[in-house]
C-alpha cells in the first residue's frame, strides 16, 4: 500500500442539521496519514459544523465519518478524542480559570501503544511562549498565547489527526506566521491535519490539498497549488 | 447589647455559616458541572444525619466512644455518597438533556420518595443522637458560656473550604472538575468521559451533604423536616454565592449565618424571610450571584418548540362542546362527594393553566406559583372570615389582590431567566409563606382561617358547581384567548428567540410582566374559588409541595399544549384523591410518578396523543 493511499481520516456523504436548518448536505472529503489538508471557505459555509460533526459534538443525520478504518459517528465526542482525533474549537476555549498547566492536564491522555508522547516540555519547546507562563491563567494570556495553549492542550491527547478551527482568526501577522511554522513543524513530525480556515495564504503555509466549501458542499478538491493558481475558484468561492 | 454578647452572637453566625456552607457547598459542585438544580440535596442531609444517628452510637459502644463518634459520621457521609452515585446512574444520566424544569422536578421526586422512605425505615419520631466525645462541654469566652461544639463547628467550615480548595487545586479530578464548571463539552471534546467525572461529583456533593446532615446530630435530632429546610436555605446560599463557585457559597453562608444571628434579635420569627430577603436584593443586583459568572444567553429557550398552534380542527371544537355539556350536566347523575372532586378539578385546572401561560407560553419557569394561588384564597378568606363581606366580592378581590402581588414580584423578576427566575420565584412564595404562617393575629398562623362558607344562595354544592363552572370555565378560555391572540404570540417569540424577538421591536421582559401578572390574577381567582369550596385555608396553600403539584399537573398536561394543563389537573388531582386514602406512601407514588413522567414522556399526555392523533408536518 502507497502511503497516498493510506487514509486517516474519510468523511462520506455527511448530512447535519441544527434544529429544521439543513446545514451539511452531504460533504465528502478523505485525509492521508501525515498530510495537511484545508478546508476553505465563506464565513458560515459550513466548516466549523463539519469538524463539530466529525467530533460527534453534532450529530450527523446521515453520512460516515471512518477513522483508521473504524466508524466513529454515533461515538462520544470523548470516545473520538481518545480514539486519537484532536480537536481545537474555533473560539479556542481555554478554560480561563484554570492556568496554563491545568489547561494541558484537562488534556492529558496517553494513548496506549502510541510512540510519540507529549509532555508539557515538550509543548513548551513548540511554543516557547508559554513556558514562561506555566502558572497564568489562561484569561490573562493574550490571544495569540491562548491559541498556542489551546493547541498544546489539544496535543497532550496525543492525537494522531488535528482538527483545527480557524486557528488565525484574530491573530496579529507575526504571530500568525509563527503559529504557521509550528503547524507545519508537527506536519513534519508525522502528524495529519484537517484545518479550517478563510485565510488562503497561512493555509498555504502549511497544507497541500485543499477542499473549498461553500453552503454545506464542497465545490472543488485538488491540490493547493491548484487553488493558489485559479483565480477563477477563489473568486466564486472565497471572499476577494 | 453589650460587647460580650455581640461577640458570642457573632461566633453563633459563624457556627451556622460552618454548617450553612458543608450543606451547600456540595449543591454549588453539583450544580457547576452537572447544571442540575439538585432539590434531592436536602435529602441527602437528612439521609446523613439519620445514618450517624443509627451508626455513631453502635460504634461508640463497640470500638470507643471517639473513634466511633467520628467514625460514624464519616461513614453516614461516605453511605451518602454512594446513594449520590446511585443517584447520578439510575437518574440524573438520563436527563441531562431534558429542559431544567424537568429535572428539577425529577430531583424533587426524589425528595417525595426519600421522605417516604425514612419513615419506612426509621419511623416518624424524631431520633436523639450522642453529643460528640470531647465535645460535650463550654467555654468561656468573655465570661460567656459558649459550647465547645459550636467552636468546632466554628473551625469545620473554613476547614473543608480548605479540603475543597486543596482538592480542586491539587487533583486531576479537582482540575477537571473546575475545567468542567467552565464549558463541559470541551472537556468532552478532550477525551474526558463525562458519565465518569459526573458520578464523581456526585459522589463529592452528596457526601458532603450527608456530612452537613450527620454533624447535625449532637445538635438536633434526626427529623423528617430536615430536607426541606435545609434544601430552602441551601438554594439561598448558592444563588447568592453565584452558582457553581465554592468560595461564593462560603461568604454567602457567612452572610446568611450572620444576618440571621443578628436579626433573630430584631424580628423573632422572620430569619428564613431575611434570608430570602438577601437573596432578592442580591439577585435584583447582581443576577449572577456574588461570585458567579453571568449566565451564558442561550438564543433559544429550552421551551422552545417546533411545533405551531393550529387552529382546531371542527372534530375537536365539537368534542369539547360536547364534554362541556355532559361536565355541566354531573349534578343531575352524581353525589355530592363527586361533585365536591368536580369543582376542586375545575379550581386546579384554572391553577394549571395560569401556570402554563408563563411556563408554556412564555418560557418563564416559574417555581413558586402556590404563592398566587395563595395569595388569592387568603384574600378571599380574610375578606369572608374577618369582615364578612359577601362572598363574590371576596372572590373579585382574590384575582386583584394576586395580580397585583404579582405584579410587584414580576417587576423585579421579569428580566430574570432560566433558574435564577427559577429560585426567585421559590424565594418569593416562600416569603408570602412565611408571612402567612408567622403573622399569626391575622392569617391564624399554622391553624388557618377556618368559616369561610359560601353566602347562603350559594350554599348548595350544586350552585357552587355551577358558579365555578362560569369562573373558571371563563378563565380557562380566556386564557386559552390569549395563547392565540397577538400577545400569545410576542409571548412565543420571546420565549424561542429573546434576541431575535428584542431586535423586532418586542419588549421581551415587558411582556413576561404582563403574563406573570395576568398569571397571578388567574391563580388568584382559582384560589378564591378554592377557599369557598373548602370552608377554611392554611399555609400549605402556599407552600412548596403546592407549587410542586400544579408543576406537575401542567407538565403532565403538555407544555407546548394550549389546553393539556386542564387534563393534568384533573388525572392528578383524582389519583390523589383516589389513591391518598388507601395508602399510607402517596409520596413515594407522587415522586415516582413525577419521575416516570419526565423519563417517559416529557411532552406531557396530551402533547402525547396530539402526536398520535394530529402529526405535525414531516420535520427532520
Ligand atoms: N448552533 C447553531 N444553531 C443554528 N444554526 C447554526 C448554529 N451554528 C451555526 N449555524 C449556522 O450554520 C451555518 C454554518 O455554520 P458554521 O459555523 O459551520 O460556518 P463556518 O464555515 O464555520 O463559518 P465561520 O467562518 O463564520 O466560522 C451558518 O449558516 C450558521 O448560521
Ligand atoms: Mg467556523
Amino acid at each position: 500500500m502507497s502511503v497516498s493511499e493510506d487514509v486517516i481520516l474519510k468523511v462520506r456523504d455527511l448530512n447535519a442539521y441544527y434544529g429544521a436548518a439543513h446545514i451539511l448536505h452531504g460533504i465528502n472529503l478523505e485525509l492521508s496519514r501525515g498530510e495537511a489538508a484545508v478546508l476553505i471557505g465563506r464565513n458560515g459555509a459550513g466548516k466549523s459544523t463539519t469538524l463539530k460533526s466529525i467530533m460527534g459534538l453534532v450529530r450527523p443525520a446521515a453520512g460516515e465519518v471512518i477513522f483508521e478504518g473504524d466508524k466513529i459517528n454515533g461515538l462520544a465526542p470523548y470516545q473520538i478524542a481518545r480514539m486519537g482525533l484532536g480537536y481545537v474549537p474555533e473560539d479556542r476555549r481555554v478554560f480561563a480559570t484554570l492556568t496554563v498547566s491545568e489547561n494541558l492536564e484537562v488534556g492529558r491522555h496517553e494513548r496506549p501503544g502510541m510512540k510519540a508522547e507529549w509532555t508539557p516540555d515538550r509543548l513548551f519547546e513548540l511554543f516557547p511562549n508559554l513556558a514562561e507562563m506555566r502558572e497564568r491563567t489562561a484569561n490573562q494570556m493574550s490571544g495569540g498565547e491562548q491559541q498556542m495553549l489551546a493547541i498544546s492542550r489539544t496535543l497532550m491527547g496525543n492525537p494522531s489527526v488535528l482538527l483545527l478551527d480557524e486557528p488565525s482568526e484574530g491573530l496579529a501577522p507575526v504571530i500568525v506566521e509563527s503559529m504557521a511554522m509550528a503547524l507545519r513543524t508537527l506536519v513534519d513530525t508525522g502528524l495529519s491535519i484537517l484545518l479550517c480556515e478563510q485565510n488562503l495564504a497561512f493555509a498555504a503555509a502549511i497544507c497541500t490539498r485543499a477542499y473549498v466549501i461553500e453552503t454545506g458542499q464542497i465545490r472543488h478538491e485538488g491540490t493547493m497549488n491548484e487553488l493558489l493558481d485559479r483565480a477563477d475558484l477563489r473568486k466564486a468561492y472565497l471572499a476577494v | 447589647m453589650d460587647f460580650a454578647f455581640f461577640i458570642l452572637q457573632f461566633l453563633n453566625g459563624l457556627a451556622s455559616a460552618s454548617s450553612l456552607f458543608i450543606a451547600a457547598c456540595g449543591l454549588s459542585i453539583i450544580f457547576g458541572v452537572t447544571r442540575i438544580v439538585n432539590f434531592a440535596h436536602g435529602s441527602f442531609y437528612m439521609l446523613g444525619a439519620y445514618f450517624a444517628v443509627t451508626l455513631a452510637p453502635r460504634l461508640m459502644e463497640s470500638i470507643n466512644p471517639f473513634l466511633g463518634f467520628w467514625g460514624g459520621i464519616l461513614a453516614a457521609a461516605m453511605i451518602v455518597g454512594l446513594l449520590g452515585v446511585l443517584m447520578e446512574m439510575l437518574l440524573l444520566r438520563r436527563i441531562y438533556h431534558v429542559p431544567e424544569l424537568f429535572q428539577l422536578l425529577a430531583t424533587f421526586g426524589v425528595v417525595l420518595i426519600v421522605q417516604d422512605l425514612v419513615v419506612l425505615i426509621w419511623g416518624p419520631e424524631d431520633i436523639l443522637g450522642p453529643r460528640a466525645p470531647g465535645l460535650k462541654g463550654a467555654v468561656n469566652i468573655l465570661d460567656q458560656r459558649f459550647p465547645e461544639y459550636e467552636l468546632f463547628l466554628v473551625a469545620a467550615g473554613p476547614l473543608i473550604l480548605g479540603a475543597i480548595w486543596l482538592l480542586f487545586r491539587k487533583t486531576r479530578f479537582g482540575v477537571l472538575v473546575r475545567a468542567a464548571t467552565e464549558d463541559r463539552e470541551m472537556t468532552d471534546a478532550l477525551g474526558i468521559n463525562q458519565k465518569l467525572l459526573f458520578t464523581g461529583v456526585l459522589f463529592l456533593g452528596a457526601s458532603l451533604a450527608g456530612l452537613a446532615g450527620a454533624l447535625q446530630i449532637p445538635k438536633e435530632p434526626a427529623n423528617g423536616f430536615m430536607d426541606i429546610n435545609m434544601i430552602a436555605e441551601a438554594f439561598v446560599v448558592t444563588v447568592i454565592g453565584g452558582m457553581g463557585s465554592v468560595p461564593g457559597a462560603f461568604l454567602a453562608a457567612l452572610l446568611i449565618g450572620e444576618l440571621q444571628a443578628f436579626g433573630i434579635l430584631l424580628f423573632a420569627k422572620s430569619t428564613l424571610v431575611l434570608a430570602f430577603l438577601a437573596m432578592a436584593v442580591v439577585l435584583i443586583l447582581r443576577p449572577q450571584g456574588l461570585l458567579g459568572k453571568p449566565a451564558v444567553n442561550t438564543e433559544h429557550s429550552e421551551f422552545a418548540s417546533s411545533i405551531p398552534l393550529r387552529p382546531w380542527p371542527r372534530w375537536l371544537v365539537l368534542a369539547w362542546l360536547g364534554a362541556i355539556v355532559v361536565f355541566a350536566c354531573l349534578p343531575f347523575v352524581v353525589d355530592s362527594f363527586t361533585l365536591k372532586l368536580a369543582i376542586e378539578v375545575m379550581v386546579f385546572a384554572l391553577f394549571a393553566m395560569s401556570l402554563n401561560l408563563l411556563i408554556g407560553l412564555g418560557g418563564v419557569i416559574s417555581f413558586g406559583h402556590a404563592a398566587w394561588f395563595g395569595v388569592g384564597a387568603y384574600a378571599a378568606g380574610l375578606l369572608a372570615v374577618h369582615s364578612h363581606s359577601p362572598m363574590l366580592l371576596a372572590l373579585a378581590a382574590a384575582p386583584l389582590a394576586a395580580g397585583v402581588a404579582a405584579a410587584l414580584v414580576g417587576a423585579f423578576i421579569a428580566r430574570l431567566s432560566g433558574v435564577y427566575l427559577a429560585m426567585l420565584t421559590l424565594a418569593a412564595a416562600q416569603l408570602i409563606y412565611a408571612i402567612a404562617f408567622q403573622w399569626t393575629g391575622l392569617t391564624g398562623g399554622d391553624d388557618g382561617l377556618v368559616g369561610a362558607w359560601p353566602d347562603a344562595w350559594a350554599k348548595s354544592r350544586v350552585v357552587y358547581f355551577y358558579l365555578t363552572l362560569a369562573l373558571a370555565g371563563g378563565a380557562v378560555f380566556a386564557l386559552r384567548h390569549i395563547a392565540y391572540a397577538p400577545f400569545g404570540y410576542v409571548l412565543r417569540a420571546g420565549r424561542d428567540g429573546p434576541a431575535r424577538a428584542e431586535a423586532i421591536g418586542i419588549n421581551v421582559a415587558a411582556a413576561r410582566w404582563v403574563a406573570f401578572t395576568i398569571a397571578g390574577m388567574a391563580a388568584g381567582l382559582a384560589g378564591g374559588l378554592y377557599t369557598f369550596s373548602k370552608g377554611s385555608i392554611d399555609p400549605t396553600v402556599l407552600s412548596i409541595p403546592t407549587s410542586v403539584d400544579v408543576l406537575a399537573m401542567t407538565l403532565l398536561g403538555g407544555v407546548h399544549t394550549v389546553l393539556g394543563p386542564v387534563f393534568g389537573a384533573a388525572a392528578l388531582h383524582l389519583l390523589q384523591d383516589f389513591a391518598m386514602p388507601i395508602t399510607d406512601h402517596w409520596r413515594l407514588i407522587l415522586g415516582g410518578g413525577i419521575i416516570a413522567m419526565v423519563l417517559a414522556f416529557p411532552e406531557g399526555l396530551v402533547g402525547k396523543l396530539r402526536s398520535w392523533f394530529m402529526p405535525a408536518e414531516e420535520t427532520p
